[in-house]
């Protein structure tokens, strides 16, 4: 079992510490309802350590990225800019969602998701050497996302004066480094704030002095009950390597121009658009009480009169809505209602957008 | 360490039970329980009036985490429920012994001696 440089700290600030994809994380700090109530209002900080950093210099970097993501690194157009994207396999399924950032033209940065890191690697390492590219694991760097509308603000508070420097400037999804450290406004909540990534031996005394500007530690838990409301997606549960971005609420991060960029993936999915797209994520609301959870049945009613099934994908309870909510992919043609199987009763859910909140507030 | 109270009886599957002085025994999840499901967002209590045997599922309680059934641990009826928790289930993860109680019982039979006692159950959740 791994243990992040930060696990002595969560255990001194009351952290329930389970595990998640081999490493031992804090689920809590007492009340993910509470963390996720501080995130949405104020400010909370998350561990995510176990996630991937990923260097890439030298050869023809921009080329490579080209070919493996299905979004389009030539958008990156100033330095700093960041990207979120999906890494698609030879048959057009998700080997993996990721954000990348271009430092400048030799050196551009991905970080990918902890539980996917041997085969995302592999998958790196394997197409990086027809371009002549350097692969870097940078597991020498802790990273703390900071989360919410104060969240940078008391940053500031923490972060050494030149860091400060660099990241004040920041517009949103770009990103800084100074030194060895590295501040992206990003974040995977739906609030603004920072993921700062930091030398390990330097991330105790960061969190200390993020948890004394009045930044209060937040689990895992909190992590997805937010990120859920906020429409984003998880890996394993919303896509997975047998799901095309196509039917997994991803179709928005797909460059499909310049026609003649070959990335890996790219002629499955054409065709899979060419001849129709069958299936799509939509937002499921249960108005009812009770809680939504993953690979639940639904029912939906298609528009002209007929039903269909679909499954959730992710659900949970919304602590913003106060309701639970879910994402579920279902026929393309469904309508606005549906029914849930939830432990053998069906019960009626809102079929909506894929977004619960937004700026703080239920959409 | 989660709290184990001396003077309340236990079942395997984490429900408490205190005797009344008018005989009514009430009921409840444990504090070992909430800690286990996590911050609680809705529970099913049973009907007043309903009677069930001793081991019958009567009440569900649900966190983000899981869904969780609550079964009767003596035979008996329901003659009443914590309607608090209706609206705010957290209460049992706040207080699982006092305010948090789910439902209270009239007995139909003598099984209380069948329950385990605190020694008993605190030794079982350390396993």
């Amino acid at each position: 079992m791994n243990k992040t440089v930060l696990f002595d700290k969560h255990v001194e600030y009351g952290g329930k510490i389970v595990d998640f994809a081999g490493w031992q994380m804090p689920v809590n700090y007492g009340s993910q309802i509470d963390e996720h109530h501080q995130v949405r209002q104020d400010a909370g900080m998350f561990d995510v350590s176990h996630m991937v950093i990923v260097d890439l210099t030298d050869g023809d970097i921009k080329g490579f990225l080209q070919y493996l993501l299905a979004n389009d690194v030539a958008k990156l157009t100033e330095s700093g800019k960041a990207l979120y994207s999906c890494m698609l396999n030879e048959r057009g399924g998700v080997i993996d969602d990721l954000i990348v950032y271009c430092m400048h033209d030799d050196w551009y940065r991905v970080v990918v998701n902890a539980g996917t890191r041997d085969k995302d690697l592999a998958w790196i390492n394997k197409h990086a050497a027809d371009f002549n590219v350097s692969v870097k694991e940078r597991d020498d760097l802790a990273m703390i996302a900071v989360q919410g509308p104060h969240a940078r603000e008391k940053s500031f508070e923490a972060l050494p004066v030149d860091v400060v420097e660099a990241a004040s400037p920041l517009k949103r999804f770009f990103g800084a480094d100074c030194g060895e450290w590295f501040v992206g406004r990003t974040g995977y909540t739906g609030e603004d704030g920072f993921e700062i990534m930091v030398p390990e031996s330097e991330a105790a005394a960061l969190w200390d002095k993020l948890a004394a500007a009045g930044v209060k530690p937040c689990g895992l838990g909190a992590r997805d009950t937010l990120r859920l409301e906020a429409g984003m997606n998880l890996y394993g549960s919303d896509m997975t390597e047998d799901t095309s971005p196509l039917i997994s609420g991803l179709g928005w991060t797909i460059a499909w121009q310049p026609e003649d960029r070959n990335f890996i993936g790219r002629g499955v999915i054409e065709e899979e658009k060419a001849t129709g797209v069958k299936q799509k994520i939509v937002g499921l609301i249960l108005e009812s009480r009770g809680v939504l959870r993953s690979h639940q049945r639904v029912i939906v009613d298609l528009d002209g009169g007929e039903q269909g099934e679909g499954e959730i994908t992710s659900g949970t309870f919304s602590p913003s809505l106060q309701k639970s909510i879910a994402l579920a992919r279902v026929p393309v043609a469904t309508g606005d209602t549906c029914k849930v199987d939830i432990r053998g009763k069906q019960l009626d859910a809102r079929v909506v957008k894929p977004v619960f909140v937004r700026d703080g507030q239920p959409v | 360490m989660s709290e184990v109270p001396s003077e309340l009886k236990y079942t395997e599957s984490h429900e408490w039970l205190r005797v009344e002085d008018d005989g009514l025994v009430t009921v409840g999840i444990t504090d070992h329980a909430q800690e286990l499901l996590g911050d609680l967002v809705f529970v099913e209590l049973p009907e007043t009036d309903a009677e069930f045997s001793a081991g019958d599922e009567c009440c569900v309680v649900e966190s983000v985490k899981a869904a969780s059934d609550v079964y009767m641990p003596i035979s008996g009826e329901i003659v009443e429920v914590n309607e608090a928790l209706a609206d705010e289930p957290e209460i049992i993860n706040d207080s699982a012994y006092d305010n948090g109680w789910l439902f209270k019982i009239k007995p139909s039979g003598d099984e209380l001696d069948e329950l385990m006692d605190a020694d008993a159950y605190q030794a079982s959740i350390e396993d």
